[in-house]
């Protein structure tokens, strides 16, 4: 549905105008984001000022969860109908999501040393993150390794392997003992976090995902640009 | 409605794919003893005999069990079902507190006694204003 409106409207999307409207989005949301973050928002009970390293590290690890499992889910509509526009979004999802990824890698470890007292711990949700990481790293290298046709078969099986992992990382919490606290928001049973804690974490993951849009235009027009340079109508 | 290629890929992808998270399951299944990052202390008494390895022992602090003697610190780990004594010398975590979650990386003696190298404080999913916590009793 989505892809279909979003290859319908392929102009409108490439217009430089509807750039503009997301960054202008993107920044309004940053900045109330941030603001609410680092100065409205209280300061936990227990972690005091380090709660704020939450509001970059949840939304970071939701949009790579979701940029991944959307990749999987066009992969699959390559591997399948071989759609070719869908190549060239999932291909142009990926940076955005992998870097993300590593955010929330890298400030869990910041969050990790002042609460639980180590950078690091083998702990099934955060293996099980490094996990989703290794396979955006191979998803990323195979389009530069391999040749067109071979790197779009073998990105796709990359994505539809890894996606496995995502509920893995997704119940690991709840399945297994970890160190990693569970889920604070849950769909069925509100959400363990206090209400003035919950602004500035939804202003963060709208501006995050405005700039996981953003940075998919800037990629998906270059692709489009490489396309016509090529003068090849197929890929 | 769609061609016989497509048909084929569709029933040849969905196998794979079946087959594949099948064997995930089957793999973590097996590995589930080792994919935990801790144990509780009544999976420790039932355990048959004590080896030398490493192991983690997680749990509450139990309340006023918290014991600064001059070199170390001794506290009782619960999962409100069975306790295990833990004694420890280092620095712990700031978040380290009675009634709050902690995951202790040592060796086990027997059954009731472990030497902890390693102190990790656990966060629950809470988080809320020191007002609020202040309001709930806390």
């Amino acid at each position: 549905m989505l892809f279909k409106l979003i290859e319908k409207n392929k102009n409108i999307i490439t217009s430089p105008t509807f750039k503009k409207i997301i960054i202008i989005l993107f920044i309004i949301c940053l900045t109330l984001g941030l603001f609410e973050a680092l100065i409205l928002s209280p300061s936990d009970y227990l972690q005091s000022d380090a709660v704020r390293i939450m509001y970059v590290h949840v939304p970071a690890a939701w949009i790579s969860l979701s940029i991944f499992s959307i990749i999987a889910i066009l992969s699959l509509g390559i591997l399948i109908f071989k759609n070719k526009n869908f190549v060239i979004i999932a291909k142009s999802l990926a940076p955005s999501g992998f870097i993300f990824n590593l955010i929330a890698l890298v400030t869990g470890s910041i969050w990790g040393k002042p609460t639980w007292g180590t950078w690091w711990a083998w702990d099934p949700r955060i293996t099980s993150m490094l996990v989703l990481f290794l396979f955006y790293s191979l998803y990323l290298l195979s389009w530069r390794i391999f040749d067109k046709q071979k790197a779009i078969n073998i990105s796709s099986c990359l994505a539809l392997i890894g996606v496995i992992n995502v509920p893995i990382i997704k119940y690991s919490v709840n399945w297994w003992a970890t160190l990693h606290q569970p889920s604070s928001i849950k769909i069925l049973s509100g959400s363990a976090i206090h209400s003035s804690m919950l602004t500035p974490l939804f202003l963060m993951t709208a501006s995050f995902a405005l700039f996981s849009v953003l940075i998919f235009l800037m990629k998906y027009n270059t692709e489009l640009i490489k396309l016509k340079n090529k003068g090849l109508n197929r890929l | 409605m769609y061609g016989k290629k497509v048909k084929l890929r569709i029933i040849f992808i969905s196998s794979v794919f079946i087959t594949l998270i099948l064997s995930v399951y089957i793999i973590l299944k097996l590995l589930d003893d080792n994919i935990v990052y801790f144990k509780s202390p009544t999976e420790i008494k039932k355990l048959s005999d004590i080896d030398k390895k490493k192991i983690r022992v997680g749990g509450m602090v139990k309340k006023d069990s918290i014991n600064f003697e001059k070199e170390s610190i001794s506290f009782i780990i619960t999962d409100f079902k069975n306790d295990l004594a833990v004694t420890f010398s280092g620095s712990v975590p700031n978040l380290f507190q009675e009634e709050k979650g902690v995951v202790a990386e040592g060796f086990l003696k027997d059954q009731n006694f472990f030497v902890a190298d390693k102190i990790l404080a656990k966060h629950d999913e809470n988080y809320m204003p020191p007002e609020v916590s202040k309001s709930l009793g806390n």
